[in-house]
């Protein structure tokens, strides 16, 4: 075990996958010789070559479709978009080709997409966003969104052997931020398992993302009341832990869905409406959802702390459903 | 790098030179009166119900589809268009597979799951295109570049038409194979028409061939109707990509004979250019070229001829009794397990 900050792990992770299959490489904006906007790749190209570390022309389409066509003919892509917004110029080869290219032509698209994502530094309506669930929406695709440093290793290295394209949002909040023990050797986090970032039983917090953190703050403020909220993590979206979550429903009978996506059309709106259709009996209160407001994602630090859930909007929240 | 016009290709002796013997070429006539048979039977089906949605065709192109897969190696790959079954055809398609995925059947090339001629069979290299052309582009640049990171002596071809180089994946992917110099060729199908819109609307110089400079690489302009002009350029090109010269964009310059699909009468395109056009029809030019320079006889002719309806009347049969999918298997497939990857053309 070592002591890695978060992106410290998605880099580790990363190099240890492509030292192991040589079919793995990188490409993207100023991956390589500057080693990516982050520093993700930092030093890569050094040990892996101008051929395995792939700066690219700004081109997210070609960046894309170039992966597509790589991992077709045997490859195992790593793409960065260098911001997860800049994605929306990928879209059209994402969903057009991309994800439907198995269904139709029976060939898989083994490739990963690294996707920088998520507010909290006034990066503004460009460079902010969490799109996650609008690709959760295009079946074919897979959804990973990481948490801890343990998470993000594991679940980088199950990205890269999937057979399927595999977009896996890093939150950019939790880069530097967040620290946590990492096994030193390769391991992998099998898809749509959640895990329980911390026990409780009075209600379930299912989250993911740097809302875990967020939604863990406000629990522990909460147990003070005597109130122990489980703050449950997806870690996955496609797939997710639908059973996983249905037990949680089962044992607290009181839920919030939180997440850093805006509120309409957000995957919170699905988890909640499957827990509506297959745990109604088990609930003592309403399905609750705490996330963003329908806007952009806005630049100043008031307006952006007014956008995104802050510790007071989920104590609020679990408060509400305590008095159920 | 001005843009180059190609020569027309002459005499049988220049054709030996690029490459082909006498039985090429009776191959290469053979598959352009297979690829026009089995649109027509598409005609016909469609006439009779038996094919979903829309038919799309590609009369007019097949020299150009043809020519250029003839000029393919075997490890060479591709992603044709809608007027490219030529490209099917001469990579080995079997044509009752074709004529089942028009009808929606389980045993066309996608099960049912896609139609028309948005298929490909990709153990023979080819990969099947989107409707949101040139949406391949960038992919074609993938599959070369992937050549060139593992130093495997392989080409791939993508294909675009006049009109969607408007779209700005042509720009991404030419500007990133230049920069790389990746061992891809880029062809365009210029038929002249983007469904209603002609040529000036959709571009303001005077070859699509002409952007090649801007990427760093050659042009060419072809008569797209001399499947023999076609062969040789796609083959010097295919071969200078494979020996690490890089790119180089073809444009293939056809009229697309019909409708964009069988719904369109293509009443805007002005009938002395049908004419025009259909004087130098791509399979008629052929066919007096090998009367003239290879000695081909009515008695052959008649044989390919023939052989060509039978082969396409069987298909047809096999085709029509292949089943329709089975709506119970909808949602598999949608993902792929770790065993799918464990195929040929993945490795």
């Amino acid at each position: 075990m070592a002591e890695l900050t978060y992106i410290q792990a998605i880099s580790e992770g990363l190099r240890q996958e492509m030292r192991r299959d040589p079919r793995v490489f990188v490409m993207g904006e100023d991956v390589g010789v500057y080693g990516g906007a982050f520093k993700v790749t930092l030093g890569f190209q050094e040990e892996f070559g101008p051929w395995r570390v792939i700066d690219t022309p700004l081109s997210e389409t070609a960046i894309m479709g170039g992966a597509t066509g790589a991992a077709l003919m045997g490859m195992r892509p790593v793409a960065e978009m260098q911001f997860a917004d800049f994605v929306s110029c990928a879209w059209d080869h994402l969903i057009t080709v991309a994800a439907k290219q198995f269904f139709r032509a029976h060939t898989p698209v083994p490739f990963v997409l690294r996707l920088p994502s998520g507010g909290g530094f006034s990066g503004g309506p460009f460079h902010s966003q969490n799109p996650e669930s609008s690709f959760a929406h295009i079946p074919g695709l897979k959804v990973v969104c990481p948490a801890t440093p343990q998470d993000a290793k594991g679940l980088l290295a199950t990205a890269i052997e999937d057979p399927n394209p595999v977009l896996y949002f890093e939150h950019k909040h939790l880069y530097r931020r967040i620290k946590g023990d990492v096994p030193e050797e390769r391991f992998t986090i099998p898809f749509g398992q959640a895990r329980v970032h911390r026990p409780g039983d009075d209600a379930v917090v299912v989250t993911w993302g740097a809302m875990v953190y967020t939604a863990t703050e406000a629990a522990q403020q909460l147990a003070a009341d005597g109130f122990e909220a489980e703050v449950l993590d997806l870690r996955t979206l496609i797939p997710w832990d639908k059973e996983r979550v249905l037990e949680s429903v089962r044992r607290t009978s009181k839920v919030l869905v939180l997440h850093e996506d805006t509120r309409t059309g957000g995957f919170g709106a699905e988890i909640a409406a499957t827990i509506a259709e297959e745990a109604f009996e088990d609930l003592d209160a309403p399905v609750m959802r705490v996330a963003a407001p329908d806007t952009p994602v806005p630049f100043s630090p008031p307006l952006e702390k007014a956008f995104i859930p802050q510790v007071e909007d989920v104590l609020s929240a679990l408060r509400n459903l305590a008095e159920y | 790098m001005a843009v180059r016009e190609a020569e027309p290709v002459g005499s049988l002796q220049e054709v030996k030179e690029a490459g082909l013997d006498r039985e090429d070429l009776l191959g290469i006539f053979r598959n352009m009166l297979i690829t026009r048979g089995i649109e027509e039977r598409g005609h016909i089906l469609y006439k009779q119900g038996k094919i979903p949605g829309s038919f799309y065709t590609g009369r007019g192109n097949e020299a150009a589809a043809v020519g250029v897969g003839a000029a393919m190696g075997p490890n060479d790959v591709g992603t044709p268009l809608h007027r490219d079954m030529g490209v099917h055809i001469t990579r080995g398609v079997e044509p009752w597979r074709i004529l089942a995925q028009y009808m929606g059947r389980a045993d066309g090339p996608t099960r049912g799951r896609d139609g028309n001629v948005h298929m490909a069979v990709p153990e023979l290299g080819l990969h099947p295109m989107v409707s949101h052309l040139p949406a391949m582009l960038p992919v074609a640049t993938g599959m070369a570049l992937a050549f060139k990171i593992r130093g495997d002596q392989r080409v791939a071809v993508g294909w675009f038409g006049e009109g969607s180089a408007g779209r700005g994946d042509a720009h991404e992917a030419m500007n990133l194979a230049g920069v790389r110099r990746l061992p891809i060729v880029f062809v365009c199908d210029n038929n002249q028409w983007a469904y209603s819109t002609p040529t000036y609307l959709s571009y303001p110089v005077e070859h699509i061939a002409d952007r090649a400079s801007a990427y760093g690489f050659e042009g060419v302009v072809i008569d797209g109707t001399d499947v023999l002009a076609v062969y040789r350029e796609a083959r010097r090109a295919i071969e200078k990509a494979r020996a690490g010269g890089g790119p180089t964009l073809l444009e293939c310059l056809t009229l697309r004979m019909e409708g964009h699909a069988v719904h369109d009468d293509a009443f805007y395109v002005p009938k002395e250019m049908f004419e025009q056009w259909a004087a130098s029809d791509p399979i008629e030019r052929f066919r007096t070229w090998l009367h003239e320079h290879a000695d081909l006889t009515e008695d052959e002719e008649d044989g390919i001829t023939a052989s060509v309806k039978r082969l396409l009347n069987d298909a047809l049969e096999r085709a029509d009794q292949s089943p329709l999918p089975d709506p119970a298997g909808l949602e598999d497939g949608v993902f792929a397990s770790p065993e799918d990857l464990d195929t040929p053309h993945h490795k």
